[in-house]
């Protein structure tokens, strides 16, 4: 299941009517929070679009509660809370600078998604996992031995790489293979549909989670 | 008996240092005025250093305003007097507030709580904006980034003075030292400071090299904090990168030490102790006009 989730209807929703920027630790809690109760009615397997566009400021400690607390959960290797991606929509670059700070701090990354449907994958990664991750990205949907064959990597490495990917939630592990997760914000198509329209998913575009 | 505190002619920073060592000399109890009718102009750090020494004070202080007419209707506009009515007996005559000037990015603001963070970074954004793009030549996306600092600084305030605080942020031109337009960010306290707020979760140390300097270096430079969270801290090192960044100054005084960030243009030591006793934490941040590439 896709959710879209705005984070200034949140915001508002959850802290004050009048307020549009992210800012303080209290007002962060109070967003994650709301964010999590959203999270928990979206069932065990999910893909969560946290749409930033109409955020005014998101300061450092806001970051970090709202971006490192909400992905420790899910990202955890013990005993993550469910399995649930997310992709990052809307960021601005101060948001981003604020963002980047706490990734750096917590060793997380996460994908983001601007307006124009470029997908990044921001934080703390090793050059084989980005090299992994890249061509996941190029070709929508694959195995190991894809990626094996498609970057050089021998396949362990390869396979080694997107269970890894898989753990910190930046690809979704299915049986058909690893998928790049995009929110499909690009002006195509809109993701209710893209989600529901395949099982194998388009190259490039996203993929429904089942 | 009242003790008479000579204000200097211009108050900034490094000039409240005479205050502060007037002051240290005093028992809190004792009835002090500060005498400001001979001074002609003060900064950020100026207007929120005087409500903070008030609240120091456990007999109401009295403050003589400004003789020139310029400086006390500016005081008016940055609405000093609105507050220090509150703290100070004030004898002279108060101007009238009238609107702002475009200089006065952000007049004295009280920070008590986190609704009042929301307060200041609404009411600068706009202002901020027209200045720094205008002014002193930076990118409007600059704006945000300045907000951000602007937010996490008074967020110090309230995480670990225990106590209010009061923020202001003004744009002048800096002749003397710079010959450039700056904004000077002023946030001031009289709280615990640093080394209470850090004792709070590590005990006294009973080291000789446990004071305030230290304090300072562990949270200003290091990021440490009293609180287990491993991303606490993470706002102080967003402001020293920032003002790293567009070769600002960050200077943080705390008990009887101040830390700076001294770039080329600035004045300073990077740490000095010894300092004249003042509870809490001030901490005054500047961005110059930016002349090339930075």
């Amino acid at each position: 299941m896709i959710s879209h989730i705005d984070v200034s209807t949140v915001l508002r929703r959850s802290v004050c009517d009048l307020y549009s920027n992210l800012v303080t630790r209290p007002t962060g809690a109070a967003v994650r929070i709301g964010i999590e109760h959203h999270l928990d009615e979206i069932g065990d397997k999910a893909l969560a679009v946290l749409d930033f566009s109409h955020v005014g400021l998101l300061d450092f400690s806001c970051a970090d509660e709202i971006v490192a607390k909400l992905l420790l959960q899910y990202v955890s290797l013990d005993l993550p809370r469910r399995e649930v991606y997310f992709v990052f929509y809307g960021m601005s670059e101060s948001h981003m600078d604020a963002i980047e700070a706490v990734l750096e701090r917590h060793d997380l990354a996460l994908v983001t998604q601007l307006e124009g449907g470029v997908v990044q994958l921001v934080g703390n990664v090793d050059g084989d996992q980005r090299r992994a991750w890249d061509t996941i990205g190029r070709l929508g949907i694959a195995h190991a031995s894809d990626v094996a064959d498609a970057t050089g990597m021998p396949h362990e490495l390869a396979a080694r790489m997107l269970e890894t990917l898989w753990q910190r939630r930046l690809v979704i592990r299915q049986e058909s293979g690893y998928i790049a997760i995009r929110s499909g914000y690009a002006g195509r198509v809109p993701p209710a549909a893209m989600f529901n329209a395949t099982a194998a998913g388009t190259p490039g575009r996203g993929m429904e989670v089942s | 008996m009242t003790t008479i505190i000579n204000v200097p002619p211009s108050l900034d920073d490094q000039s409240f240092e005479q205050i502060f060592a007037q002051v240290a000399l005093l028992p809190p109890e004792e009835k002090i005025l500060l005498d400001a009718r001979r001074t002609r102009w003060a900064s950020p750090f100026g207007f929120t250093a005087l409500l903070s020494l008030a609240q120091t004070r456990l007999e109401r202080p009295g403050l003589t305003v400004p003789e020139a007419e310029d400086t006390a209707s500016y005081w008016s506009k940055a609405s000093f007097f609105t507050y220090a009515d509150s703290l100070y007996d004030i004898s002279g005559r108060v101007p009238r507030r009238s609107k702002s000037e475009n200089s006065v990015l952000l007049e004295v603001t009280p920070i008590n709580g986190t609704e009042d963070v929301h307060t200041v970074v609404d009411n600068i954004q706009h202002r901020a904006q027209a200045i720094l793009h205008e002014k002193l030549n930076l990118e409007a996306s600059v704006t945000m980034r300045f907000t951000m600092v602007l937010s996490e600084i008074c967020q110090n305030v309230i995480e670990h003075a225990g106590y209010g605080g009061w923020v202001s942020v003004h744009a002048y031109k800096f002749q003397q030292r710079l010959g450039r337009w700056v904004v000077v960010i002023a946030v001031c306290d009289a709280g615990m400071g640093f080394r209470k707020s850090l004792e709070q979760s590590q005990g006294a140390r009973a080291s000789d090299v446990w004071d305030d300097g230290k304090a300072l270096e562990e949270t200003v430079i290091k990021g440490a904090t009293r609180f287990r969270d491993p991303g606490r801290g993470q706002g102080l090192a967003g402001v020293r990168k920032f003002t790293g960044k567009w070769d600002g100054m960050m200077s943080v005084r705390s008990g009887t030490a101040r830390i700076a960030i001294v770039p080329e243009w600035g004045q300073g030591v990077p740490l000095g102790e010894g300092l004249p006793f003042f509870p809490g934490a001030q901490v005054q941040i500047t961005i110059p006009e930016r002349i090339g590439l930075p």
